[in-house]
């Protein structure tokens, strides 16, 4: 898939994320899938490390049942939290520089197959560390995730199980 | 209604901690006329506050104060416990199970087990049967005086039936503090699940409303919540005098008081007693044992976790919904000592068995367990560790709290026949799923330790513990032991109702000695 990037402050792209000191370097983007089914807004992330954290979190738990568009909530909540915390920052744009050369090439143009061996890599870091927490509180703590995984939420509302399925098992042979 | 008692007034007795412990001690006290001053380090939540989402729960009830793990434990969170009005009475799970008449004499039925600082109880198992039946009708227990059990969710029927399959025969849905009809003014369960989160229909058993209100209503008890006890002053004497602590706005008082309860959980207990050092008590209050602090026990825990053939939905419905019993024994063919039971955990929704299932786990072959959530079923080992006196409570050299106290620092390593003991469980319980067509199991180590015991332990003589048989410390007469820092063993049972008995029985004794013109 191919997207097209709009950074808010042009200036600033491509001026070397791979550099320390990246955390300055705030310049936020806003990226529109090219068949315009989602969109991702950042403030503190650049389009190319936000393209590299929605690719990581999609190699992280892929779910091919899944868009993207799950994928770009998780980089937008980790912006958020960026956005806080400068030290998050400094560990977001050096562990992406970081990934970047673990191959020679940018994470985000390796095969599924390099991506992997880039992650498997940078596995006890706590880039890794903080991208794969990231991923499971957003991407699994989706609503609309959660659902379609068979996770019901909230039940208190709705009077509980007790009427609703607690014990509705018919798999399950009797002896 | 609610009492207020003057900092000055030295007649009172002080609790620290609104929990188990706390709680049960401050409305039982309250109930036969004893002037209470309940001190809560955390704040007092509605009911309107207890939502079914397990992130903000875990925000609003979790005891988040830096604590340090070693060994063991997980270094940022070694505990889950909970800093409010209830404390973990809140958070528990509702199971309320008898120590079995052996886990009394840990000593003298395991023998001399190298490494172990093995003691056995100064109570007789027969002395405890009334308290225990005491507990249970306070809380209002399955199984127990006439109360019918739970019915079970699908978690527990699928652990049930490859319970049966493999021969094993005791096997229900437990003996839960959980109103399985309404009773005591509180309403029957709905199996909503989210136990853990707080029950926001109030059918689990909390002191949040239940002992504390009904202290309340005698106009012999307050409540301060918010306020985190720093420290316990005493005389010339050796006896304690009041306790200094501070508020909610940081600003420190005094509180006099006859006689001091403490009952602030495994690591708190121990750390205020050692924070309340003087030149009279250089090794920490009550601490002439140098036990204070030392043989923590967690309980031998684990999780098995089996992707079923089928929906199991484990979120729905109560979370700790049933129990296989038969391992709890003490078989040393088994090849280690004591025992522990097998009990249904949920899942805490698809980014808890995410979180959980697998820790650090990532990956296709992950995710696509993960796609199996709703097949997902889970049990939790809770098994006997043994004391060992290195496990245990320090005070970090260096680094303070926001109250300026220096930070807890916790040490926990697995004895050899913990590890033998939570092996043998990780076979049962995968045995156990594998026998209803399991197509995957997980088995997972230890979460953050919820069941914290024995840093402040109950002996016979003052060398080997830090208080007696009533819990009050060997050598402070009018300073008492109210929580799961006084067991001296930890039995394979989840703790809270033997807490919950102990505090009962302990009222009765502060009533009598009071009575007497004691302390």
């Amino acid at each position: 898939m191919t997207t097209k990037g709009f950074s808010r402050r042009e200036f600033l792209q491509n001026s070397g994320v791979a550099a320390a000191g990246v955390a300055a370097a705030s310049t936020g983007a806003v990226i529109i899938d090219p068949n315009g089914a989602w969109a991702m807004t950042t403030t503190t992330l650049d389009e190319h490390q936000a393209m590299t954290l929605l690719k990581m979190s999609r190699q992280l738990f892929p779910h091919d049942m899944l868009g993207d568009q799950y994928y770009a909530k998780v980089v937008e909540a980790v912006d958020r939290d960026a956005a806080k915390d400068p030290d998050l920052t400094d560990t977001l744009g050096k562990g992406i520089a970081d990934l970047d050369g673990r191959m020679g090439i940018e994470f985000v143009h390796l095969s599924e197959g390099n991506q992997l061996k880039a992650l498997h890599a940078i596995e006890d870091t706590d880039f890794f560390a903080t991208v794969r927490v990231a991923t499971i509180n957003n991407l699994y703590g989706d609503p609309l995730v959660y659902r379609n995984f068979g996770f019901e939420g909230s039940s208190v509302e709705h009077g509980g199980y007790i009427d609703r399925g607690f014990d509705d098992i018919g798999w399950l042979p009797k002896a | 209604m609610a009492k207020q008692f003057g900092l000055s007034n030295d007649s009172v007795v002080v609790v620290i901690g609104s929990g188990a412990g706390g709680g049960t001690l401050s409305n039982e006290l309250a109930q036969q006329g004893i002037d209470v001053v309940c001190l809560e380090a955390g704040p007092r939540l509605e009911m309107s506050d207890i939502v079914n989402d397990f992130n903000e729960m875990f925000t609003k009830l979790s005891w988040l104060d830096k604590r340090v793990g070693s060994g063991a434990l997980d270094p940022d969170l070694p505990l889950w416990v909970c800093k409010t009005v209830g404390g973990t009475t809140v958070h528990w799970a509702g199971a309320a199970l008898r120590f079995q008449e052996h886990e009394w004499k840990a000593r003298t039925t395991y023998g001399d087990i190298d490494g172990a600082n093995l003691l056995d109880w100064p109570i007789e198992a027969r002395e405890m049967e009334r308290f225990y039946s005491l507990a249970e009708d306070k809380m209002g227990v399955t199984g127990r005086h006439g109360i019918p059990h739970l019915p079970g969710n699908n978690n527990y029927q699928v652990m049930e039936l490859g319970a049966k399959r493999l021969g094993y025969t005791q096997v229900h849905t437990g003996n839960m503090a959980i109103n399985s009809q309404a009773r005591d003014g509180r309403p029957a369960c709905q199996q909503i699940g989210f136990c853990m989160m707080g029950c926001a229909i109030g059918a689990k058993w909390s002191t949040m409303y239940t002992e504390i209100p009904k202290a309340e209503a005698t106009g012999h008890f307050e409540l301060r919540p918010e306020s985190m006890v720093l420290k316990i002053n005493h005389n010339a004497a050796g006896q304690v005098t009041g306790v200094v602590y501070a508020d909610k706005d940081g600003n420190l008082h005094e509180q006099k008081a006859r006689i001091v309860a403490v009952a602030g959980n495994s690591v708190e207990t121990p750390r205020l007693l050692l924070n309340s050092e003087s030149s009279q008590f250089p090794d920490g209050l009550a601490n002439s044992s140098g036990q204070a602090g030392k043989n923590y026990m967690r309980h031998t825990t684990g999780a098995v976790y089996g992707i079923m053939p089928g929906p199991v939905h484990l979120d729905r419905g109560t979370q700790m919904a049933g129990i296989i019993m038969d391992e709890s024994r003490h078989d040393p063919k088994r090849g280690f000592a004591a025992g522990y039971e097998l009990e249904t955990l949920p899942g805490f929704g698809l980014a808890g068995v995410a979180t959980f299932m697998s820790p650090g786990g990532w990956g296709r072959e992950y995710a696509q367990d993960l796609e199996m959530y709703r097949n997902t079923a889970c049990m939790w080992i809770v098994g006997e560790d043994l004391p060992q006196e290195a496990n245990g409570v320090t005070l970090h050299p260096t680094e303070k709290d926001q109250y300026g106290l220096a930070v807890p620092v916790v040490h926990f390593e697995d004895h050899a026949n913990d590890i033998a003991m939570r092996n043998h469980a990780f076979k049962a319980g995968r045995a156990v799923y594998e026998a209803v067509g399991a197509n995957k199991v997980y088995e997972r180590m230890p979460f953050s330790s919820t069941h914290n015991l024995g840093t402040c332990r109950m002996s016979e003589k003052p060398e080997d513990g830090v208080c007696d048989s009533t819990g009050r410390a060997h050598d402070v007469p009018n300073l008492y032991i109210s929580d799961g820092s006084q067991f001296t063993s930890g039995g394979a049972e989840n703790p809270t109702l033997t807490i919950v008995a102990l505090a009962i029985r302990q009222a009765e004794t502060i009533a009598e000695r009071m009575r007497k013109g004691e302390s």
